[in-house]
């Protein structure tokens, strides 16, 4: 805890401020709410929709027997820049983007740990789609049925013999041309469509636990996104590489290593080491979220008392934690909040969506009506009010989220810094409150749009800022008092000097206050 | 005083120098896109090589004699099941081997299939050598009972590179055939 009673922050660990440093170069570029980073899951969705687009493009041409498949594909490589040669093109390449978006997405929620507790759900189910990405793109390349597809399918059939799963080898399907019939076609259609319409049915199970899920990204980084595979489409479009043939083998490929890497790192050392580490891989996957870690943050509670059942925090909620149900003290309204505690992230956004949570209520003690046991808006008040009726009070205010810059480094002596559970935890009649009790300037800390470790905690405590979400902070609030500002784990910088202009601002102002104080009777 | 100017917002990045980082980056995303999709060529085989497939899938015989049932035995049965004679289940495990140019290339040793072990035996193995005029032996063993092995196939081929030879099982066809 902190001299004023706030909560102290944490330490960022060494990858993820790594990661955040990564993603501040970018944010120079693209602007924070437009960072491929930050936006790695929904361009792994756009990939997907292009995959879609394209991909029912090229099963209306397709062929789908064993001696007409290679043909039917073949045809579009003569007009590369013809629409089919550009769609067989956009499917490869979208194929290759979905891959390394979604592995960056992994990656990245890694790095930050996101993978316990209240988001094991999201994790688990994310990471059991990998091996639907993995059938899905692989079987792909057997559609085509070229020399790649040969290959690729031989060599998927070899992996898979090296289980001890069937009494027959898959591989003796591709001894010989007449092995290779219609219905194994049908088969491959099947792994290939069947298998990424799973995969979509398991997006939904994805995003089933947090609400308002962006399932598409920024229109300018999609746009961008789009014209770059565009581009390479035209610039390098995709061909096949000869009629399969199973009689010789397909010595020399163009190798399209993001998505079938698997077939060489097999044959370089042993279909068992390449299970090996393919299981063990997805298996470390799956126990991160049931390492043990430490104790999870307390959840909000609800004070039945305090509920009017007005549904702000439900709406707030970036989990789907809250639902509204009957209220059982009648005369307090209509419904009441309840909060799932396996859902509830802890986050604090729902105490600053409370209407009851404003500390202009005359209680000693202030109750709110959803509210964060380790830091209440009661203590959140007191904690304010010590700081500005102490004999020399403090003029500048500073609200910070703990996940984003390290707020306390602006803590002096004309300075209170308040780490929040999120930024959005802070009801905006706060900033009010503190400026009519004697305080010059208030500053308000968030991440970054897109960098919000509860998700929404930025956009809201933006919107509620701008006064077009509620809470607002009132039109009558001197916006020249508050300031807010967006800065990431490491941007340190960015919060000093946010404070140096606040300071400026609030004495430009007192000195413009003493002029205009009318001049003692002499 | 003048009014000190706020701190930019990393929201938007705007400015020449924003959107020229935005077009290198879209530009080394494609390049790291269109290169690793297609490079470096994989050579799955070398230039002078050429690949043997050993592979069959064929059921040994039967490790045991069939007998005819006693009387007792018979009676002992329910009624509609006095087969009068019984046949061990089990099969024989079956054995290749196979020589390239005299020397020992495999041996295998492929067990039934089934709980039982009275399913088929499967092999596959993948062998590269030098392409060119080669000497292939192939001995298949499928009967525990018999001495030495019941088929063998030798024979002198040719293997132009890249060229796959198949070594299979067909009972019908005579025995071990070359594709």
């Amino acid at each position: 805890m902190t001299d004023h009673g706030a909560p102290a922050q944490r330490a960022p660990r060494g990858a993820v401020l790594w990661w955040s440093r990564l993603e501040q170069r970018l944010d120079r570029a693209f602007g924070a709410s437009r960072n491929p980073l930050r936006q790695s899951g929904t361009l792994a969705f756009l990939a997907l929709w292009l995959l879609a687009v394209s991909g029912v493009w090229l099963y209306a041409v397709l062929d789908t027997s064993a001696a007409g498949a290679y043909a039917s594909i073949a045809r579009l490589s003569y007009a590369p820049w013809s629409a089919g040669g550009l769609m067989r093109s956009l499917h490869r390449y979208a194929a290759d983007a979905f891959v390394v978006f979604t592995a960056l997405h992994l990656l990245r929620e890694a790095v930050h740990g996101r993978f316990k507790h209240f988001r094991r759900f999201s994790w688990l189910t994310g990471c059991a789609l990998l091996p639907l990405v993995a059938v899905s793109a692989v079987g792909g390349f057997w559609l085509n049925w070229d020399r790649l597809g040969q290959f690729s399918a031989t060599a998927t059939a070899e992996w898979l013999d090296a289980l001890p799963l069937l009494a027959q080898p898959l591989a003796r399907n591709f001894l010989g041309a007449a092995a290779v019939s219609d219905r194994l076609f049908s088969l491959f259609v099947f792994v290939h469509l069947g298998v990424a319409l799973l995969l979509v049915f398991g997006l939904w199970f994805h995003v089933q636990r947090i609400t308002r899920a962006a399932v598409f990204p920024p229109r300018a980084l999609a746009v961008g996104t789009l014209a770059t595979l565009l581009g390479l489409c035209v610039l390098a479009p995709v061909a096949s590489q000869g009629r399969a043939d199973l009689g010789v083998v397909p010595a020399l490929l163009s190798m399209d290593w993001i998505l079938l890497f698997v077939h060489p790192l097999m044959y370089a050392t042993s279909a068992g080491f390449t299970w090996t580490l393919t299981l063990g891989a997805f298996g470390a996957l799956l126990a991160l979220p049931f390492v043990p870690a430490p104790v999870r943050a307390p959840v909000a509670v609800v004070d039945p008392h305090n509920c009017n059942g007005c549904g702000r925090c439900l709406a707030d909620c970036p989990y789907a934690a809250i639902t509204m149900v009957p209220h059982p003290l009648p005369q307090r309204g209509a419904e009441l909040a309840v909060v799932d505690a396996d859902l509830c992230a802890g986050c604090g956004i729902c105490a600053g969506a409370c209407p009851s949570s404003t500390p202009f209520r005359s209680t000693a003690r202030l109750v709110s009506g959803i509210d964060m046991p380790q830091f209440p808006v009661d203590a959140l008040r007191r904690t304010v009010q010590r700081a500005l009726r102490s004999p020399e009070p403090v003029p500048i205010i500073a609200f910070g989220c703990e996940h984003a810059a390290d707020i306390s480094c602006l803590a002096a002596a004309d300075v209170l810094a308040v780490p929040l559970l999120c930024t959005a935890q802070l009801p905006p009649s706060f900033i009010e409150y503190a400026l009519r009790n004697g305080a010059r300037g208030v500053l308000v800390a968030s991440c970054h749009d897109g960098g919000c470790a509860f998700r929404l905690g930025a956009r809201w405590n933006a919107e509620r800022l701008a006064g077009t979400r509620e809470p607002y902070l009132r039109a009558r609030v001197p916006r020249t008092r508050v300031l807010p500002v967006q800065a990431d784990i490491g941007e340190e910088s960015r919060l000093r000097e946010a404070l140096r202009v606040l300071r400026a601002r609030t004495i430009a102002q007192g000195a413009r206050a003493e002029q205009a104080r009318p001049a003692p009777d002499a | 005083m003048p009014e000190p100017a706020t701190p930019r917002s990393a929201a938007r990045a705007v400015g020449p120098r924003a959107w020229f980082g935005q077009v290198l980056l879209y530009a080394l995303f494609a390049l790291a896109i269109g290169v690793f999709s297609h490079w470096p060529p994989y050579r799955h085989l070398g230039a002078d090589e050429a690949l043997i497939k050993l592979s069959l899938v064929h059921a040994g015989k039967p490790v045991g004699e069939c007998r005819e049932r006693t009387a007792e035995e018979l009676a002992a049965l329910p009624p509609n099941m006095r087969a009068p004679t019984v046949c061990p289940r089990e099969r024989s495990p079956v054995t290749v081997e196979l020589d390239i140019d005299g020397a020992p290339a495999a041996r295998i040793e492929a067990p039934p299939s089934g709980l039982s072990g009275d399913g088929a035996s499967a092999v596959y193995r993948r062998l590269t050598v030098r392409a060119g005029e080669r000497s292939i032996a192939v001995r298949l063993r499928d009967d525990v009972r018999a001495e030495g092995f019941t088929h063998t196939l030798r024979r002198r081929v040719t293997l132009a590179p890249a060229q796959v030879l198949v070594i299979d099982f067909d009972a019908q066809s005579g025995g071990i055939t070359l594709q």
